[in-house]
């Protein structure tokens, strides 16, 4: 035997790092006691006077007070986003309109800490995350979109094409700010105004983001921000001077919205629920794709529409990939999403943790086999393990039904066609992940995979280039790329 | 009475700003401004085929982003331009119309192109590429915009350029160097020089490590050095007036990709 073999093979094997806290600091963020809602540029009082307090998950400690807006708001907040539409931000020129947006993204990179911190305490995830993912997308949105706005002529060419109007935006608690730039920046690059609801559990970033807009000096109107919970997001889709809804959220809701504006001609896109298959074959660099079924369902604790919640791995590699699997989730830092070395942060609301609860008992239940890390959770706050049941099959809950949280479920496939078949077999269509070193099997399986996005050895990818949308009941309509101006033009 | 102290309006290569190896200059706009000599020329040539790989790598956002700090810092210095070109219109245009292009930098493949259906199982797509080193040859007048709306679209598709500056009015584009410089874009992605179009366009265009040429600020015959282009097949580009996406394609390559799908 070599020396070096020699010497590894009496070196000590680490068993578990032990990690000094490494907090982030919360100075960095300043928060009102009460904010009212963001109608005509001005915080204003809610009608009914109601104020709820957004709660921390990871300390259950109240942030701060919000303003819960009711019908007579929403009234109020359309009314002022038809005026700014008609009184001046239609005929702005569409390269001061590119300005403003220009000026939003670069007033975003200037305080991306500042909103990162906020958006970790409002809404469990870990800073990594905010910091790294969440702001830099979001003032890339901006930046993306703000060079469309005086382009779309090159982009519909022949086509003729004018803003809608007034769009109506409602938008889920996973990337609460994020989400916003989706919907804002190409609404506004168009030439539309909006009116949005941010969700009931994470409106803070949102709340923040209207202090962005001074800065830019957007003129009053073009943005109105109505914090509140379901009925408020009820009663702005259903106003009959919004000429467009547009909804990220969960499936049930869209079905919901999608009724509520039938027979009106209001244009509307949905982004809604997934079941994703991430698809493992025998040829794929195994530790690249452990990497891969980690980060498609432990990102953002499992909070993601599109999270590789189903694992398809090629049953010749079965034993190998869930004994990495379960090795590497022991590795997951569970804890203060403030904390910089958090990997899963808080489960965003107590009615989720509920969820997710009941839906992992289901598994057990059926017949599933549950594996968790040994892990050690605060006392306080909501939390929930990185989870992985194997032994699952089709009909289960466990495989059929969105959990959106940190839990995987394991199923086997022999052939390329099984793979596609089960992959196939959900109501879902948002995403889908191909792991292979075989390029015409990755374009195989992205041609037959009934998926809106497909991740081919990679997973969880965005970029405000890159159209996002998903087949089915995962909804309709592309956000990102040019193909996600569409959505908010009228044409010839 | 204070001396205001006199500026020395020099060539910008390499993101250095040398005076012109022939310890030449010339006397124009009230100044001694550097007379490029075809050294001059072939060094900022070879300063952009350094700077290119760097460039035409960074991620078309970044690129984006890069474009439109120099606006920023345009704007920032307004009233100096304003003072050389004689009046704000001018610098507006000039601003507003590299922000315009700037905003093209992560759209133009979109926009260019193509995934083709070809009649077989393959994955076929065409995607643009920078053609590598642009010579530029600004026209005399506007003596701000016009230099602008020739360099834009040859910079943002990720190109590196060697200018040659108008030669009645050369200020205005040393200004804009000194705006390059403190603005994030890499050393050597843009060169400009001053000096005699008549002395230094042949061996621009000439020149063996050129990709494309843009000859509209030539005064007078342009045939000879469009002979003189052929002996590398330089792209002659011959972009019209105003502002168009398809000016920033003729500085572009298209490469068409084949991949078999199968399992």
């Amino acid at each position: 035997m070599a020396d070096v073999e020699r010497r590894q093979d009496r070196s000590p094997v680490p068993s578990s790092f032990d990690y000094a806290p490494a907090p982030e600091s919360r100075e960095i963020v300043r928060l009102d006691e009460r904010y009212g809602l963001f109608i005509g540029g001005e915080f204003v009082e809610p009608h009914s006077g109601e104020f709820q307090p957004s709660i921390s998950p990871a300390t259950e400690d109240p942030l701060a007070e919000v303003a819960y807006a009711d019908g007579e708001d929403v009234a109020l907040a359309v009314s002022a986003a038809r005026d700014a539409f008609e009184n001046g931000w239609s005929e702005i020129a569409p390269a001061e309109r590119a300005k403003y947006l220009f000026r939003i993204a670069r007033i975003l990179q200037e305080r991306s800490r500042e909103f990162a911190v906020l958006e970790s305490l409002d809404g469990g995830k870990p800073i990594r995350e905010s910091r790294d993912v969440d702001l830099p997308l979001a003032a890339a949105h901006f930046f993306y979109y703000a060079g469309w706005a005086d382009k779309l002529e090159y982009a519909f060419p022949n086509r003729n094409p004018r803003p809608l109007g007034v769009a109506g935006q409602v938008i889920p608690w996973n990337f609460p700010l994020l989400m916003l730039s989706w919907k804002v920046a190409p609404a506004l690059a168009s030439g539309n105004t909006v009116v949005l609801k941010p969700a009931e559990t994470t409106p803070l970033t949102a709340l923040l983001f209207c202090d962005v807009l001074r800065q830019a000096e957007l003129p009053p109107g073009v943005v109105n921000i109505l914090t509140g919970d379901g009925r408020a997001g009820a009663e702005l889709v259903k106003h009959p001077n919004v000429d467009k809804v547009a909804f990220t959220g969960s499936t049930e809701v869209g079905k919901e919205i999608q009724r509520a504006v039938a027979g009106t001609g209001k244009k509307l896109t949905l982004e809604l629920g997934g079941k994703a298959a991430n698809i493992i074959f025998d040829d794929a660099p195994l530790d690249q794709a452990v990497e891969g079924i980690v980060n498609g369902i432990y990102f953002n604790q499992g909070h993601v529409c599109c999270a590789g919640s189903r694992l398809l791995v090629q049953e010749s590699i079965y034993e190998q990939v869930i004994a990495k699997l379960k090795r590497r989730m022991g590795t997951l830092r569970v804890g203060d999403p403030l904390d910089k070395n958090t990997d899963v942060g808080a489960i965003n609301s107590k009615a989720q943790l509920d969820r997710i609860k009941e839906l992992v008992a289901a598994g057990e239940e059926e017949g599933a086999e549950i594996f968790q890390p040994p892990c050690r959770l605060p006392e306080k706050g909501w939390w929930f393990a990185p989870t992985v049941f194997t032994n699952v099959a089709q009909s289960y809950r466990i495989a059929q039904e969105e959990i959106f949280g940190p839990v995987l479920s394991v199923l086997t496939f022999r052939t390329p066609d099984e793979a596609v078949e089960k992959a196939n077999n959900t109501p879902y269509g948002l995403s889908a992940g191909v792991w292979t070193e075989k390029g015409s099997r990755i374009l195989s399986m992205a041609q037959q995979l009934r998926a809106g996005v497909i991740w081919a050895n990679t997973y969880n990818r965005f970029d405000p280039a890159s159209p996002f949308g998903g087949y089915k009941e995962s909804g309709f309509g592309r956000e990102g790329g040019l193909h996600g101006l569409e959505p908010y033009m009228r044409f010839e | 009475m204070r001396l205001p102290i006199k500026k020395t309006y020099k060539l910008y290569i390499g993101g250095a700003f040398p005076r012109s190896e022939s310890g030449r200059s010339y006397e124009v706009e009230g100044a001694n401004v550097a007379l490029a000599s075809k050294k001059d020329l072939r060094d900022a040539v070879r300063a952009a085929r350094e700077a290119l790989p760097k460039w035409a790598a960074m991620t078309a956002y970044n690129r984006g982003q890069v474009l439109y700090r120099v606006a920023e810092i345009m704007e920032g210095r307004r009233a100096q331009f304003a003072e050389l070109v004689g009046g704000d219109a001018e610098v507006d245009e000039a601003i507003d119309t590299w922000v315009w292009y700037a905003g093209w930098a992560d759209k133009l493949a979109q926009l260019l192109g193509t995934s083709n259906p070809v009649a077989g199982p393959y994955f076929n797509f065409t995607v643009p590429e920078p053609t590598g080193v642009v010579g530029v040859v600004a026209p005399e007048e506007p003596p701000l915009a016009g230099l602008i709306a020739r360099a834009a679209p040859a910079i943002v598709g990720g190109n590196a350029l060697v200018i040659i500056a108008s030669e009645r009015r050369p200020l205005a584009a040393v200004t804009l160097t000194e705006v390059l410089a403190t603005s994030d874009v890499p050393g050597g992605v843009v060169n400009v020089l001053t000096g005699r179009k008549g002395d230094l366009a042949p061996v621009l265009a000439a020149h063996m490590d050129v990709n494309a040429i843009d000859l509209h600020g030539v005064e007078g015959d342009r045939a000879e050095l469009e002979r003189l282009a052929a002996d590398n097949v330089k792209r002659v580009v011959r972009n019209g007036s105003g502002h168009s996406p398809y000016h920033a394609a003729a500085f572009l390559e298209l490469k068409t990709v084949w991949h078999p799908i199968g399992v």
